[in-house]
């Protein structure tokens, strides 16, 4: 007998849609970063399509600002899944008596906050429902990939060097599992400070190793900052906003961001004006050559940030 | 900007939606095959043995295509290290041997050029983190052929059981792709043979048995981006004391705007 192919594909494909739980990935276990964020320096948003509001944000931050109890926890967002310096610690929650998976667990890790991601088809909460370090994540699976998506976050930095994003931004995820590699990517959306979305990936690796989270999320505390001030830079007063020029020698049209600075093209705009640096100063790298003593800073010329 | 319209895919619990799209689909199916049973009005029935609705469900590996043109987007943490050459010296992120730290150290891209050298950074294991543009086509059945506009170079990736030939190392190296099945899908691709290469721009080493281990990954972002994410990882103990993991990101182009073949340069 035979089938009719468009009941077939239709069949097949619903079929496909909807995979069964026990055909999908587990991502539980532990899962050390294999990348990390090398020197960073304030003022350096290259990469970041900001727009004119999320730049003059950026250049009011103060590094002081941190030491302010209602501040000092802003780095920890999700965004720290990407460029804190993590591993992932993941688990999966079933159901009372059952062994229905309603939620993945990223466990916090020295500060950053933790994030469950709910796959019961819970709905997001109300846009006027408060807004956590966590956010609010919500997940379901296009085949053995799980895609998430977060809301609900509260302002924070996108890397650690002031880097803003709002409590409108969102977060999209895909899981991305091959054997003892885990590749998380993302989508950074923020109708506030972006012009489109910014895109991440970052790549972990299964780890059979005891690792133990240090400390548990951010608390915060007083650092002892004066009441009445939040320190900031007003507009056109940031010593460091040439900060990369000096360092990299990668010029402001550059490190203030912007979509532009996402794409080869960009590499063309700054080729005839770059100038590499001869050897690096600061540079991170385990064993790498011993650095020659820094020059000295021009008279006047502001601290590097530490 | 349009965006997807997420409130759909994030608002329907998703189980209760396979349900039903899985009850309608086999229910459309069974009366179909009933249907069929009896014949078209006025045809005489249909005999032979009952067979099922549907076809086993089985799970082949899922390729994926990834053809078409790609360009990199270059994104923060390694903006510095990749949209211009990065300093003397800046091993940040990579795990280096004594000797790969030494032969890093004395790198000097003068003297590449002038040895005809200059594209030492462009073979398979540094090539696809310089800013490009990827031109992926389907050489023949078993053959994918990425072409990039960085350099000027182009790689081979071999399906099937396709054997190397013998002959000397090449700057792209020889490469063998799967359909990876042990995940989320995509494209796994093992190159070897590769001549001794730079992994960064600034003479980070790799050696001529250094063994690339890459998994192309497609996702669709809102707007209904496809985006490829490539995964390399890098095995080379000569030079590196732990593997080098990397993911970095291109998004798919309706066409090959932007494409602008360069030569290799040991300097940019």
């Amino acid at each position: 007998m035979k089938i009719p192919l468009p009941f077939v594909l239709i069949t097949a494909s619903l079929a496909g849609l909807c995979q069964p739980a026990a055909a999908q990935i587990d991502l539980s276990g532990t899962w050390v970063g294999t990348g990390q964020e090398g020197e960073l320096l304030l003022g350096d948003f290259t990469g970041i399509p900001y727009n004119a509001a999320g730049r003059a944000r950026g250049y009011s931050y103060s590094q002081s600002q941190l030491s302010e109890p209602e501040r000092v926890c802003l780095f920890y967002t999700q965004t720290q899944l990407f460029n804190g310096p993590f591993g992932l610690k993941i688990s999966k929650q079933t159901a009372p008596g059952s062994d229905k998976v309603i939620s993945w667990t990223l466990g916090g890790w020295e500060d950053r906050a933790p994030m469950i991601i709910w796959v019961d088809g819970r709905p997001q909460p109300s846009k006027n429902a408060p807004h956590e370090r966590t956010g609010y994540t919500t997940g379901h699976w296009e085949g053995d990939t799980l895609v998430s998506y977060t809301t609900h976050m509260k302002a924070g930095y996108l890397r650690r060097n002031g880097s803003p994003h709002s409590d409108q931004a969102t977060m999209t995820m895909h899981f991305l599992r091959h054997a003892d590699l885990l590749i998380l990517a993302a989508e950074f959306d923020d109708p506030v400070y972006l012009t489109e979305p910014l895109y991440w990936s970052r790549s972990f690796r299964a780890t059979r190793s005891a690792v133990e989270m240090l400390d548990g999320p951010c608390i915060q505390g007083d650092e002892g900052v004066p009441e009445g001030a939040v320190p900031h830079y007003l507009p056109g007063k940031n010593p460091f906003v040439d900060e990369m020029n000096r360092v990299f020698h990668i010029p402001v049209i550059a490190s203030q961001g912007g979509a532009e600075t996402m794409y080869p093209e960009f590499r063309k705009k700054i080729k005839d004006t770059f100038v590499p640096v001869e050897r690096c100063l600061t540079c991170g790298g385990r064993g790498g050559p011993p650095a020659p003593p820094a020059a000295p800073p021009a008279p006047g010329a502001p601290a590097p940030p530490r | 900007m349009t965006r997807m319209t997420k409130s759909t895919l994030h608002h329907i619990p998703r189980t209760l939606q396979c349900r039903q799209l899985l009850v309608l689909a086999a229910t459309l199916a069974a009366i179909q095959v009933q249907a069929l049973a009896q014949g078209p009005p006025g045809a005489p029935g249909r005999g032979g043995p009952a067979q099922p609705a549907v076809p086993p469900l089985v799970r082949p590996p899922r390729p994926v295509d990834l053809t078409g043109y790609w360009v990199s987007v270059v994104t923060t943490a390694d903006w510095r290290l990749r949209m211009v050459p990065p300093p003397k010296g800046d091993f940040a992120a990579v795990r280096m041997t004594p000797a790969a730290i030494k032969l890093a150290s004395a790198w000097d891209p003068a003297k590449d050029e002038a040895a005809g050298e200059q594209c030492k950074a462009y073979g398979a294991a540094g090539i696809m983190h310089i800013p490009g543009r990827l031109h992926i086509t389907q050489k023949d059945e078993k053959t994918l052929q990425v072409d990039l506009d960085a350099g000027t170079q182009t790689r081979l990736f071999h399906l099937g059981d396709w054997k190397a030939p013998a002959g000397e190392a090449t700057l792209q190296g020889e490469s063998l792709a799967q359909w990876d099945t042990s995940g989320t899908g995509g494209l796994k691709v093992v190159t070897n043979r590769m001549k001794p290469g730079y992994l960064r721009r600034n003479g980070v080493p790799y050696s001529g048995n250094a063994v690339l281990t890459e998994y192309f990954d497609l996702v669709r972002q809102s707007a209904g981006d496809q985006w490829l994410i490539l995964t390399t990882v890098l095995e080379d103990p000569a030079n590196l004391v732990q593997p080098y993991t990397d993911s970095i990101q291109f998004r798919k182009q309706a066409n090959g705007a932007g494409w602008d073949p360069t030569p290799c340069s040991a300097k940019w």
